[in-house]
Order: structure tokens, then sequence, then C-alpha cells
């Protein structure tokens, strides 16, 4: 009898420690959301946010977590597809939030952002969109982060550099027809004429899915521009819009102020993009730390190959890590971690040279620090892969 | 104004080979195959992988990419759809299983060929040049000029097939009157699976074609099928001709219509154009199938 009642209570005590040990383990795990398009012709800018998140959990988990006021956690991304729909993003929002998620990461665009804002404000949760709509950032807005590089930031600086570098004097802007990339072309059309470039076209634009830009292209090129810029273009879109304009005679200058991906453009326009200019993060060799060769095996090792978009979109996880590093209290209450964000700043781990700042910026343009401080880094594909043309800062 | 007519009339024959096969599908299944968009997004895969990654000549890889998506279509056509228009009382029902199969498509291509555009070497490099663009000249590149002729030649095939064949007198019957077919001695079934097949087929081959000039990624499907579907509708569910013209007449509009108008107006004035015009003429411009 008694070895039974011995018996009974090793095992109660085994169940009872077992249940502590998955309580502590549950306590230990933080998860971050990703609410993003993850499929469709647009499904890249999603599945990077994705893949990029899931990299950077996968290399901390690798090393037991990641410490947070002095206890490790392991990182648990939850990624929903929004299918750049507005209503499904807010779905995504609220399925995440109640789900006790603070921090989450996207969507990708301004209507499916602006559609999750009142979410993340009611559940006191914190998303950093790659949307480019100021009253996102701007108060009384403050639940968002712009998680990297603004058109209306990056696009005066090239556009200024295509004037004094490459003699541009007219350009034309071609967007997607989306109300993102038609507030880019807007906001990109006001920098130009304030720099004193003739804007040869200034509201065209083609459908989301379209393929043979020939039709579109040549009603461009009749407008004689020295430089074309292609506001809020698709990864998909870019390579095609590039081989179309040389195809029909084309020879100057081409930018866009949106992150693009140099195995894409080398497969599918090969030395047609040539020239072709685009924001980049710190993919680019002449620029990257070994932490960010490092991430990029990781990537690649995770996904299979590494996407160039990534290396503007490996910052924001990055970032809110060292963030409620720096203050654990954070963790459950965004307010702390927005309090944070005026002040926070931290070498940069994926620029080499240990100079570089990683910090909130945004303060010139949204009256706060509310924008991840992505370095303004602008490429020149030269048929194969991308060259770094400059480095800049986001003005603060 | 003629770089425009070229841009339409190229784009018009690449159109009029999608809707083929799309059309195909409806006139003998009754069947709006959603997933029409998806099997062409295969058929560019196979060309990718075929042509692009494991440098097989590409007039090899282009025929492999409409075999694979016939032998796609007919696995479709006997296992999915054949046993629910078997069994359903309600035609939505195989709509719901197009619907499903091309999710079911454009999810597996986006786990097995992940999110980027791929594209493949240029098959023929050069351009034909007849002056400066800006200035009203005349340009069209190989490529475009190999794609549309292919185009012609595939849609000139099939008509020959349809018109001077026995299979292809069989799915004329089938596609007007199933049972009078049957009571004819033709195979019903053997010949859905065919048509079915062809269809798939023709979505294949236009994908491979066009994965040399507008590269491939798994979420192309979807608004290609919505151009298909237009096209149909202008020319007429389930009439050859009927999608032939609707293919030239979208490529013209589009063409015509970014050149004239603001760009986001284009597809706005198209769809309102086509609404109009189905109110006059219900059944597109050929009316019934097969005519």
């Amino acid at each position: 009898m008694n070895n039974r009642m011995m018996l009974n209570g090793l095992v109660t005590a085994l169940f009872l420690s077992m249940g502590a040990q998955a309580a502590r383990a549950e306590d230990n795990v933080l998860k971050i959301g990703v609410d993003g398009v993850m499929s469709g012709e647009a499904a890249s800018w999603g599945l990077v946010n994705k893949y990029c998140a899931e990299t950077t959990a996968e290399m901390y988990n690798a090393k037991g977590g990641v410490l947070i006021g002095g206890k490790k956690y392991k990182l648990e991304i939850v990624a929903l597809d929004d299918k750049n729909d507005p209503k499904a993003s807010v779905t995504n929002a609220e399925k995440l939030t109640s789900d006790g998620i603070k921090y989450i990461i996207g969507p990708n665009i301004d209507t499916t952002a602006l559609a999750v804002k009142p979410v993340m404000e009611r559940a006191k949760a914190l998303n950093f969109p790659y949307a480019f709509a100021k009253e996102l950032y701007t108060a009384p807005a403050n639940a968002s982060v712009l998680g990297m590089v603004a058109s209306y930031q990056v696009g005066p600086v090239m556009y200024s550099y295509l004037k004094t570098k490459k003699g541009v004097k007219s350009i034309a802007f071609l967007a997607r027809n989306e109300s993102d990339a038609k507030n880019q072309q807007a906001e990109g059309v006001e920098a130009a004429k304030k720099l004193g470039l003739k804007v040869t076209a200034d509201s065209d634009s083609y459908e989301p899915g379209t393929k043979d830009f020939m039709p579109v292209i040549t009603k461009i090129i009749k407008t004689k521009p020295d430089a074309i810029v292609l506001s809020g273009v698709a990864p998909a879109d870019a390579p095609l819009l590039n081989k179309a304009a040389r195809d029909l005679g084309f020879k100057g200058a081409i930018s866009t102020e949106t992150a693009q991906d140099s195995t894409i453009l080398a497969q599918v326009a090969g030395a047609k993009a040539a020239g072709f200019m685009s924001v980049g993060g710190a993919s680019t060799p002449e620029i990257q730390s070994d932490a960010m060769k490092a991430y990029i095996e990781a990537y690649k090792k995770h996904v299979g190959e590494w996407n160039d978009e990534a290396g503007t979109k490996v910052y924001a996880l990055e970032l809110i890590l060292a963030v409620l590093q720096k203050n654990p209290a954070a963790l459950t209450d965004v307010e702390v971690f927005k309090k944070e964000m005026a002040t926070f700043s931290m070498p940069n781990p994926y620029v080499k040279g240990g100079k570089t700042t990683l910090e909130f910026v945004g303060k010139a343009d949204f009256g706060r620090r509310s924008q991840v401080g992505v370095p303004l880094v602008v490429n020149e594909f030269d048929g194969k892969e991308f060259k770094t043309l400059f480095v800049g800062t986001i003005k603060n | 104004m003629f770089q425009v007519l070229i841009n339409g009339l190229v784009l018009g024959c690449v159109y009029a080979l999608v809707a083929l096969g799309l059309t195909m599908v409806f006139s003998i299944m009754r069947v709006v195959n959603f997933a029409h968009g998806q099997m062409y997004m295969l058929g560019g895969f196979v060309v990718y992988y075929l042509y692009g990654e494991f440098h097989l000549p590409f007039f090899v890889a282009l025929p492999a990419a409409a075999a694979a998506l016939a032998l796609v279509g007919a696995a479709f056509n006997r296992f999915f759809f054949q046993p629910v228009l078997a069994n359903a009382t309600r035609e939505e029902n195989s709509m719901l299983m197009a619907v499903g199969t091309a999710l079911l498509l454009e999810n597996l291509a986006l786990s097995a060929f992940g999110e980027k555009q791929r594209g493949v070497p240029d098959v023929v490099d050069g351009t034909f040049i007849l002056g400066d663009v800006a200035d009203g000249g005349v340009i069209l590149t190989y490529a475009n000029a190999m794609v549309a002729a292919i185009a012609v030649l595939v849609i000139i095939a099939l008509l020959a097939f349809v018109q001077y064949t026995r299979p292809g007198r069989a799915l004329r019957a089938v596609a007007q009157d199933r049972e009078a077919a049957r009571l004819q001695g033709v195979d019903v079934k053997a010949t859905t699976t065919l048509g079915f097949a062809i269809g798939a087929g023709l979505a294949g081959l236009a994908g491979g074609l066009l994965v040399t000039v507008y590269g491939v990624n798994a979420g192309v499907g979807s608004n290609l099928s919505t151009k298909a579907f237009i096209m149909i509708m202008i020319g007429g569910a389930g009439v050859t001709s009927g999608a032939i013209v609707g293919g030239l007449l979208l490529g013209f509009a589009e063409a015509i219509g970014y050149d004239m108008l603001p760009g986001s107006v284009t597809y706005l004035m198209i769809f309102v154009a086509m609404i109009v015009f189905l109110v006059f003429k219900p059944n597109g411009l050929f009316g019934k199938p097969w005519g």
C-alpha cells in the first residue's frame, strides 16, 4: 500500500513538474505577427517579410532564444496572408492581437495598412507597415512604425542624382494603378518639379497584372523624357517595364523608389535592365557586415534562395528585439516601446564599419520618430547584380 | 499610331491563344475553368525549368509544356470534374470545383516555385526597327514577332483539327448536343477528357510561349483568367471564332486605350464597354457554341 501511495505521489509530482515546465516554456515564448500579402502577383512583398522574420527567429532560437530581462525567449512567428485585401488584413490583425501579440510586421500597402490602424489602436499593439501613407505615422496616429525608407524620402535624392550626375532635365512618371503607387507618383511629381525638372508624364499608370508593357511604355516614350520613374512598381513588373522600354529604343535612365531583386531583373530582363536604379537595404557586398553575410546564408538555408528585398526588411524585427532587450517592460506595454523609440540607438549590425547607427527616424516627415532607420541605399543594376550607388541617411 | 497597332496585334494574338483554351473547355463541358490562368502559369514554369534551368532546346520545352498541362487537364477532368458533373444537380458545384482547383494550383505553385518572378534567356534576340517610336516610328522585337507567329500557327492548327479530323468532329458534336453525339456512337466521356486536355494544353502552351517575353510567377493566373473571361464573353462563350475575335478586340482595346486614355481609365472603360455590350448582346458576338 505504501509503495502504491509512493508511486501515485511520484506520478503526481512528475505531472506537476511537467506542467510547471510547460508553463515556463509557454511564458518564454515571444510571438511576433506578420500580416501581409503572401499570395497573388505581389506575394513577394509579404512573403519576404515573413521569411525575414522567420530567419531572424531561427537564428535566435538556434542560440536558445533572445535574452530579454534576464530570461531567454524563443521566438515564434505567426504569419497570415491578407491577399492585399483590407478586410482580410483587418481579420488577420484581430486574430493576431487577440492572441496577445503586441508587435506585428506589415501590412504592405496603404489600403491594408490604413485598414488595420484602428485594430492596432484598440488592441494597444504596434505594427510595422511597409506602406507610405503619412497619416499612419503622424499624430494623432500612434500605432504604426514605417518599416522602410519612403518614396518621398528617397525620391528627391534620386532625382537630384539623376539631374546632377546624369544630366537629366525631363522626367516621366509611370505608376502601378494602386492607391499607394499613385500617391508615390503624385509625391514624386511634386519633388521633381521642386528640383526644376520638366515632368513629361505625371499621371500614367498600368493595371496590376499587366504583362505586355509595350502599349503603356510606348505612350511614355512619345513624351521624350530623359528619365522614367516607375512609382510603386512590384518586383515582378520592374524587369518587364525595363525590357519594354529598352526594346522600344528608350536610352534614358529608369528608376524606382521601391526595393527590387537582382535575380529577377537578371532572369527576366538581363542586360536590358542595366542602369536601373532602385532602393536597397544592406544587401550589396560593398556595405554588408559579417552579420549581414551570416543572415543571408541563414535566409538562403531557410527559403532556398536570397531575395534582395530582404536587405531592407531584415531591420524591423531586429530593432523590435533590441528595444525589448533594452526595456523588457515593452514586452507587454507598447507605450513603453514608443517612449524608447524617441531616444533608442544602436550600432547597425548589418552595415560594415560599425559607424552606422540603427535608430528610429522620421521626425522631419512625421513630426516624431515613427520609422525604422533603414539606411537610405540606392542601388544600380549592372545587368547581373546590384552595385551600391550611394548611401545616405533619412533626415531626422 | 503604327506602334500602337503593332502592340495591339501582338497582344491580340496572344490573348486569342489564351482565350481559345478556356472556350474549348466551356463548349465541351459547360464548365467555366477558373483554373485556366493557373494552368497557363504551370506551362510557364515547365518551360522555365526545361529551357531556362535544364537548357533543353526551347522547341522541345514548349511542346512538353503543352503535353504536361494536357495531362494535368485530363487528370482534372477525370478525377475532379467528371465525378462532380455526374452527381451534381446544380451548376454552381462545377464552378466551385473550378475555383478550388485554381486555388490549389496557385498555392502548390507558390510552395514549389517560390514567390519570385522567373524568366528565361531570349529564344531570339533582335528588333525590327522602322524609325524612332517617339517620332512615330515602329519597333517589333523578334521575340514578340515569334510569339505572335506561333500563336497564329497554333490557332490555325487547332481550327483545322476541330474542322477536319474525326476527334475534332466528335468534339464539335459533343459541344452541340451531348445526347445526340452519344446516340451517334461518340464516346462522350473520352471526348470531354480530350476537350479538357486540349484546353489545358493550350493554356500550358500559351504560358510556355509567353514566359519567353513576360516571365512567370506563381500568382500570375488570376489576372489572366479574368482577361480570358472578358475575351470569351465578348466573342461568345464556347465559340472558337468568338475567342479569337474577343482576344484580338481586347488586345487592340488595351493598346489603343493605353495610348489615348489615362492608364487607370483604360480597364475601367473596357469593363464599362463590356457591360454595355452584354446588355445588348448577352451571348457575345457569335452566339451559340460551335455554331
